[in-house]
This record gives structure tokens, C-alpha cells and sequence, in this order.
């Protein structure tokens, strides 16, 4: 087990280092100059030059490519050229709404896919199971950001339960969850519908096994069986697509984020994206690639505990 | 004791088994014996009551007076794995993957709640040594073990509470023969230690004659006649019986062999897998699959080739195909080197036949299509109607009809689609044709007309072939020369009457003697 851990470690590292390479190269090196590219086509050439020493530039591309990395590895991610403050300030700020949402909206989207998958993978071709289906086909099928407006409409308009939108910072730790709960609803919904869906055909699947018939053999219940045998079974598929949301609500939340008025991680690359500011594309673009790859190793350690034939591969 | 009395069972309204009657003893086993599709196996899950959705029965089948038929789901769960076991045909996929071994032969204890979770591993332990798996830890999963093993475990989970009545439903089907001898061992100690009923269901009748006491010969659905073994197998009072003891033994009628040329010679074959990565850049030793084989098929000759799982028979069968590359030594075909760069048209002169036509068939291809797909090997492609022509001469060839080939496979028999995947190597009028387990998994009376049919395809077009079975009766009936190969090896060669009658090696005296025969009363000479 350590050793496939190790052996994990070492490839997503240099997923890591490829990811790097690659994001610097699109955007510091291909389209030409970043200086002129971020101030426009007005710009004079003073102001140019200004920037192209202020960005450090002037290097070789090597040398900027290491100044790069090794400031990141301290935690300096060089400064907003739009903002005018450290970056690794701003991806702080953002990361602790966005982070906290996409955890919660996780927590839930699993809470409800995995009942619900189980129920319907239970009756499956009865009334519970079409209903189910029919109801997370619903779920896919609408918008996340229409239905948070739905939310919105009833429970911050009518019934006032909670605020439309707004983030009061994690002063007050009840608030700044309460404010958190209706986005990470809205994020959850769609992410639990398709979540159930893969779970119920896995567990379909799972439940055509050989081994699922020796288990009713022993005398277990169809539904000992089911959660017993079949479950853990059903997991790998389950797991993997968890893994893909998870990477999607850190950084994809940018529609729910605006309905909801929330200072996350997608508002700030789309706002980066908007006005060139390519030191803050780059910097949250490879903070993205290294969350990314955390997850995949998460997944990866949660592949080898259900499934112990994975644990020998490294 | 267990009495079945007119058990009927329909699924759907298609009905599947009529008025089934038969009576077990404990201590004793009841054979039940048919080919696929007889209703063997539903007998089997309707005494579990572990039928498919839309199932009804009728009728009753009582142990000690329990009528198990109309038992509530929540009885019958009390009843299964107490006092009803069951072993399945496949050992490789009937444990669960994801739990250790001891975890799944101790659920049966926990389940019934007849252990705590330290006491019930305590009696796993032990049942894992009754069964003959005393070096094998508790904590171990199932993808660390063997076939054998594997089949040994889940016996250990269908005894663990000593149920009155054990099911084992082709156990051994799926095992090489020795490890087939000593599970077969195994369930004879256990019926006798433990006094338990033991129902053997298999396709078998060498198996049959080895095990039961009684044995009951079922076809479609129906017991058409049953008693003690001795008398069913030497009477053979119905035709059923006797046809399938024909067909278990049957030798097809073949010409005399010319002496012919060498066709397909292999000298030194060596054929070694990358052994595990052991470190980063380090990989253990490699693994030889095939070690120094030589081999020679003559023109108009049938070579068999036995062995059991893993001795190195389909990685040789690959190499001699040209799919895989080889690392020594040397193959020729046709008078040319055989590899996987080979040209296609020499590949037109090589085919093969597996032992699961329906899998390598595409189910949305015609027959037509299937059988005309290796004519792409050929540099000139015939036009549509040379092409529907000679697909129409293949398929009467091989017994089926020209009007088959705008079918689809799925509406065929197993046998028919063995035929159709024989037509589609004969398409390209090949000199070799490789049949890698192609009557392996054929029930024995279309098996004894598929060898027919080889024997005359080889006597009318001279044909070479190389015959890979695992089941050495086969390999006599259809064979000149055979090679008995261990561990990547030939240990040993020779005619195959020869080798059969007088076995010099060690190995193929074990083989020959674990291969379950029938006995001399059951012998119709």
C-alpha cells in the first residue's frame, strides 16, 4: 500500500510539472508579448517597458519559467497588475468561499445521490426506480443557475429565511455557512442527479455478479446483499465521477458564484480572464492544476481501500 | 431427507421444468445429469428459491417435511446457508472481490447469527482447513488464489454451518482435471463426514458415475429416467441415455492419414512476459511462458495439444498464430517465418476456431458478413456476388445452409454458431486451421457432430490441424500425434494411442489418471 501510494505521488508530481510547462508556455511565450497584450492596443510604449520589468520579463524564459515556480513554492504568486496586491491574497480570500462551497455542495450532492441511487438500483424496472430516474433526468436537465434563482425567490424573497446573496466572511462562522447553504444547494442538485444515476447502474451491474448470487446463497437478504456485497463493489465508478465534480465546483461555480454574489475562485479567474491580467490567470489556472491533482490522488488512495486487486499497481 | 414430488416451474409462462420427482438420503449424492438448457440448474434454484423475477412453481420439494416451495423470503433466508448450501460452476467470480476470504466463509456464521465476529473467524479458520486450505491466511482475497482454491473457499462458506443438503452445480466444470480429482475428493469426504445430502449437477456422466448413488438424466425439463447409478449407466433403458453416452464417447470416422509433408514446424519457441516491476527502473525475473518448444505438423495430420490452465498452451497457440512476438527460436508456416509482421495473405493460410464463437462474433453482423470477414486478407477481394457465392459453398460445407447468411448469430444454436465460425476459417481456403477449444464448450451430442463434421472437412480437404483442448477424450478421438505440455514444456509426444495407453511421464500419467472415466459397466462396446 505504501509503495502505491509513493508510486501515485511520484507520477501526479510530474503531471504537475507537465501541467506547469504547459500553462506557462500558452500564456507567457506564444502569443507574444504579455506586457502589450495585458494593457491593450493603446498603449504607449513607456508604460509597456514599465511593465515588462515590473513582470520580470526582461529574463530568458528558462530563468522566468524557474522564478516562476520557485516564487510559487513560497507562496508568492507575483502581484495583481488589475488589483495591485499580492495574488496569493486574492486566491486566499476566494479559495475560502469557494473551497467551503465546493465541500458542502459535495457533501450534499453524495448525501442525496447515494440513498437514492441504492433505492432505485433496489427496484429497479418497478414505479421507484422510474420515478427516480425520471427525477434525476429532471435534475440534469435544469440549469443550476435557474435554480438557484428558484431559491432565491423562495427562500430569500418570500419565506426570508436566508439572504439572496452576499458573503459576510468567516467572522461570523454561522452567517458565512447559513450564506453558503442555497449556492451549495443549487451547485448540489445537478451533481447529485447524475452522482445517483452512475451509482444505480454500477450497482445494476454489480448486482449481474456471480459472487451477488453465492451471497444470497449464504442467506443473505436481497437487500444484506445489496448493501453488503454490492456497494463496495459499485464504488470505482461512483469515485471517479465524485472526483471529476469536485474538481469542477472548485473552479465552475462562476454562474452560481454571480446569482449569488459570492467572492469565489471562478469570479476571480473570469474577472482575471476579462482584464488581461494574465498574472492572475496563470497563478489561479495552475492553483486549479494542483487541486486537481490532490483530488486525483484522493481518488486514487480511495480507489486502492475499496478495491484491494488495485492496491499491488502502482 | 429431501423429496421432490412433481415440481413444475414456469418463467413468464414459458415452461421451464415439468413434474420433476426425486428423493435424497443424507449421507448419500444424488447425480443429476442433462445438457444445458435441461432444466438442471433451475431444479437446483428452485430448491433455494432463488429463481428468476417472474418464476412460479408448482408441486413441492420438502426437506424433513419442510415444504421449501411456499416458504416466505424471510424463512427461506434462515433456511439458506444453514441448512441449504450451494456451490456454483464459476470459482473465479463466485467470491466476492473486495473481502477477504475468511471475512466471506465467516459471514455465512454471522449471518445466521451463530458466532460472534471473533468465533465466527475462529470456525472460518477451521472450515478453511477441513477443505484443505490449511496455509492459506484468513485475510487473503480471492484474487491471490487459484481456480481450485478459489472453489475450495466457496465450499468452506456453503458448509460452514453443515447444511442437511448441498448443492454443487457443475463445481468442477471450470477446474483443470487434477484440481477437478480433488475437489470431486474433497465434496466425497465431506457427504460422508458430515452426513449431509449432496446434489451433483453436471453435464458429466464420468463425473456421474464417479459420485452418485442415484443419478437422474434430465431433458428438457423433464426426468426421463432415473435409479441407483450402476443400473441407469449399464441399463440405459432410454434412448436419451444411450444417445448421450454415444455421444460422450464418440470417435469420429476418419480416413487414413497420407505422409505428408512438414506444413508448420516451430523449433525452440521461446516466449517470455516482462516479469513484475519490482522497483522503478528494476523488474523481477521474466517470465517464460513457452520455454524451447518444437514442433512439426504434417500436411493432412491432426496434432493435439493438452495441458492444464497455464502450462503455456494459448501463449504457444498465439505465438504459432503470428500475434505475438517470440524471443527465441524459430516458427515457419507454409514455408515461410511466421510473426506478427507477417504478410496478410499469408495469414489466409493460418486460421483459427476459439471455444466461444458467439464472443467473437460482432451480434450486428449478418453471417454473410462474418463469414466473408477474413477476405480481407486477401490482395484481391472477390466481387458482391462471388462473394455471396462462396460464402453459400463454406456454410453447406460445414452443414448449415446458403439461405443462413442473412441471419444474425443470435439465431443460432451454440452448435450452429461453432459451424459458422468453422465456415469463416475455411473462407480462405486456409491448409492450417488452429481449433483452440472448439468443442469445449459444446454439450456432448453436438460436440460428437462437430467432430464429425472436422473429420470429414479434414478427409475432403486435407486439412492440418492443431487441436488445443484440455479434455483429453477429445484429443484421442480427433488426434494423430498429441503433446502433453507443463509448465511452458513438452514433457511428452508421441502417436496419440501411444501416449494415451502408455504414459511415460509423470505428468501425463497424473493427467491421465485424475481424467475422469467411465466405468467399464457403462461401456457399450
Amino acid at each position: 500500500m505504501l509503495r502505491f501510494i509513493l508510486g501515485r505521488l511520484l507520477s501526479l508530481s510530474l503531471s504537475l510539472i507537465v501541467a506547469s510547462l504547459v500553462i506557462f508556455t500558452v500564456i507567457e511565450v506564444i502569443p507574444g508579448d504579455p506586457a502589450a497584450f495585458m494593457l491593450g492596443l493603446n498603449a504607449d510604449e513607456a508604460t509597456v517597458q514599465a511593465l515588462r520589468a515590473d513582470l520580470g520579463l526582461d529574463g530568458s524564459k528558462a530563468e522566468r519559467y524557474l522564478t516562476w515556480i520557485a516564487g510559487m513554492v513560497q507562496g508568492d504568486f507575483g502581484t495583481s497588475y488589475t488589483y495591485r496586491v499580492p495574488v496569493a491574497e486574492l486566491v486566499a480570500d476566494r479559495l475560502w468561499v469557494s473551497l467551503p462551497l465546493a465541500i458542502l455542495s459535495l457533501i450534499l450532492s453524495t448525501a442525496i445521490a447515494f440513498p437514492v441511487g441504492l433505492l432505485a438500483a433496489a427496484n429497479r424496472g418497478r414505479a421507484a426506480d422510474y420515478g427516480i430516474m425520471g427525477g434525476t433526468q429532471l435534475g440534469i436537465a435544469i440549469p443550476n443557475f435557474w435554480f438557484g434563482m428558484l431559491l432565491v425567490l423562495v427562500f430569500a424573497v418570500n419565506l426570508r429565511w436566508f439572504s439572496a446573496g452576499g458573503f459576510p466572511g468567516w467572522e461570523e462562522p454561522l452567517q458565512a455557512l447559513k450564506s453558503l447553504l442555497l449556492p451549495s444547494v443549487a451547485l448540489a442538485l445537478p451533481q447529485a442527479a447524475i452522482l445517483a444515476r452512475v451509482m444505480r447502474s454500477a450497482l445494476i451491474e454489480t448486482l449481474a455478479q456471480d459472487y451477488m448470487r453465492t451471497a444470497r446463497a449464504k442467506g443473505l437478504s436481497r437487500r444484506q446483499a445489496l448493501l453488503r456485497h454490492a456497494l463496495r463493489n459499485a464504488l470505482i465508478p461512483v469515485l471517479t465521477i465524485i472526483g471529476l465534480q469536485f474538481s469542477f465546483l472548485l473552479a465552475g461555480a462562476i454562474i452560481i458564484e454571480n446569482v449569488f454574489f459570492l467572492p469565489g475562485l471562478g469570479r476571480l479567474i473570469f474577472q482575471g480572464i476579462t482584464q488581461r491580467d494574465l498574472v492572475v490567470v496563470e497563478s489561479v489556472t495552475m492553483l486549479l492544476v494542483f487541486a486537481v491533482i490532490v483530488v486525483t490522488f484522493l481518488v486514487d488512495i480511495a480507489y486502492a481501500i475499496a478495491d484491494p486487486r488495485l492496491r499491488r499497481r502502482a | 431427507m429431501i423429496e421432490v414430488d412433481r415440481l413444475s416451474l414456469d418463467i413468464h409462462g414459458t415452461p421451464i421444468l415439468r413434474d420433476v420427482s426425486f428423493a435424497m438420503q443424507p449421507g448419500r449424492t444424488f447425480g443429476l445429469v442433462g445438457e444445458s438448457g435441461s432444466g438442471k440448474s433451475m431444479t437446483a434454484l428452485a430448491l433455494m428459491q432463488l429463481l428468476p423475477d417472474g418464476s412460479r412453481t408448482s408441486g413441492r420439494a420438502s426437506l424433513d417435511g419442510i415444504d421449501l416451495l411456499d416458504r416466505p423470503e424471510a424463512e427461506m433466508c434462515a433456511l439458506r446457508g444453514n441448512e441449504l448450501g450451494m456451490i456454483f460452476q464459476e470459482p473465479m467470480t463466485a467470491l466476492n472481490p473486495v473481502r477477504t476470504i475468511g471475512d466471506q466463509v465467516a459471514e455465512t456464521l454471522r449471518i445466521h447469527g451463530a458466532a460472534t465476529r471473533a468465533d465466527a473467524l475462529d470456525v472460518a479458520r477451521q472450515k478453511l482447513d477441513r477443505v484443505g486450505l490449511p496455509q492459506i491466511a484468513l485475510d487473503r482475497y480471492p484474487h491471490e488464489l487459484s481456480g481450485g482454491q478459489r472453489q475450495r473457499v466457496c465450499i468452506a462458506t456453503a458448509i460452514a454451518l453443515r447444511p442437511r443438503l448441498l448443492i454443487a452445480d457443475e463445481p468442477t466444470t471450470a477446474l483443470d482435471v487434477t484440481t477437478q480429482a480433488q475437489i470431486l475428493d474433497l465434496l466425497r469426504g465431506l457427504v460422508d463426514e458430515e452426513d449431509m445430502a449432496l446434489l451433483l449437477i453436471t453435464h458429466d456422466l464420468a463425473v456421474v458415475a464417479d459420485m452418485a448413488d442415484q443419478v437422474a438424466v434430465m431433458k428438457t425439463g423433464e426426468i426421463v429416467e432415473q435409479g441407483a447409478t450402476r443400473d441407469v449407466l449399464s441399463q440405459q433403458r432410454h434412448a436419451y441415455t444411450r444417445a448421450l453416452f454415444e455421444a460422450s464417447g464418440h470417435v469420429p470416422a476418419r480416413g487414413s492419414r497420407p505422409e505428408g509433408s512438414p506444413l508448420l514446424t516451430g523449433t525452440e519457441i521461446d516466449r517470455h512476459y516482462p516479469g513484475p516491476r519490482i522497483g522503478l527502473f528494476r523488474r523481477g525475473a521474466p517470465l517464460r511462458a513457452v520455454n524451447g518448444v518444437s514442433l512439426a505438423l504434417q500436411e493432412g495430420e491432426s496434432l493435439g495439444l493438452v495441458g492444464e490452465s497455464g502450462c503455456g498452451k494459448s501463449t504457444l497457440t498465439r505465438a504459432i498464430l503470428g500475434l505475438d512476438p517470440i524471443q527465441g527460436g524459430e516458427i515457419r508456416a507454409l514455408g515461410n517465418p511466421v510473426s506478427p509482421q507477417m504478410p496478410h495473405a499469408m495469414r489466409a493460410g493460418i486460421q483459427v476456431v476459439f471455444q466461444d464463437p458467439y464472443g467473437s462474433f460482432n451480434p450486428r453482423w449478418s453471417v454473410e458478413h462474418l463469414v466473408a470477414e477474413p477476405y480481407h486478407l486477401l490482395s484481391e477481394k472477390p466481387s458482391r456476388t462471388e462473394r455471396r457465392d462462396q460464402v453459400a459453398e463454406a456454410l453447406e460445407a460445414v452443414g448449415l445452409q446458403a439461405s443462413d447468411m442473412d441471419k444474425y448469430p443470435h439465431e443460432f444454436s451454440g452448435g450452429q454458431r461453432q459451424r459458422i465460425a468453422i465456415a469463416r476459417a475455411l473462407i480462405t481456403h486456409p491448409k492450417i486451421l488452429v481449433l483452440d477449444e472448439a468443442v469445449s464448450a459444446l454439450d456432448v451430442r453436438v460436440r460428437a457432430q462437430i467432430l464429425d463434421l472436422l473429420a470429414d472437412l479434414q478427409d475432403r480437404m486435407g486439412l492440418s490441424y492443431l487441436f488445443i483442448s484440455h479434455d483429453l477424450t477429445v484429443v484421442r478421438a480427433i488426434t494423430d500425434r498429441v503433446m502433453v505440455m507443463q509448465a511452458g514444456q513438452i514433457v511428452e509426444q508421441g502417436p496419440t494411442d501411444t501416449v494415451f495407453d502408455a504414459p511415460e511421464h509423470p505428468y501425463t500419467q497424473a493427467l491421465l489418471a485424475a481424467a475422469p472415466r467411465l466405468p467399464d459397466y457403462a461401456r457399450k462396446d
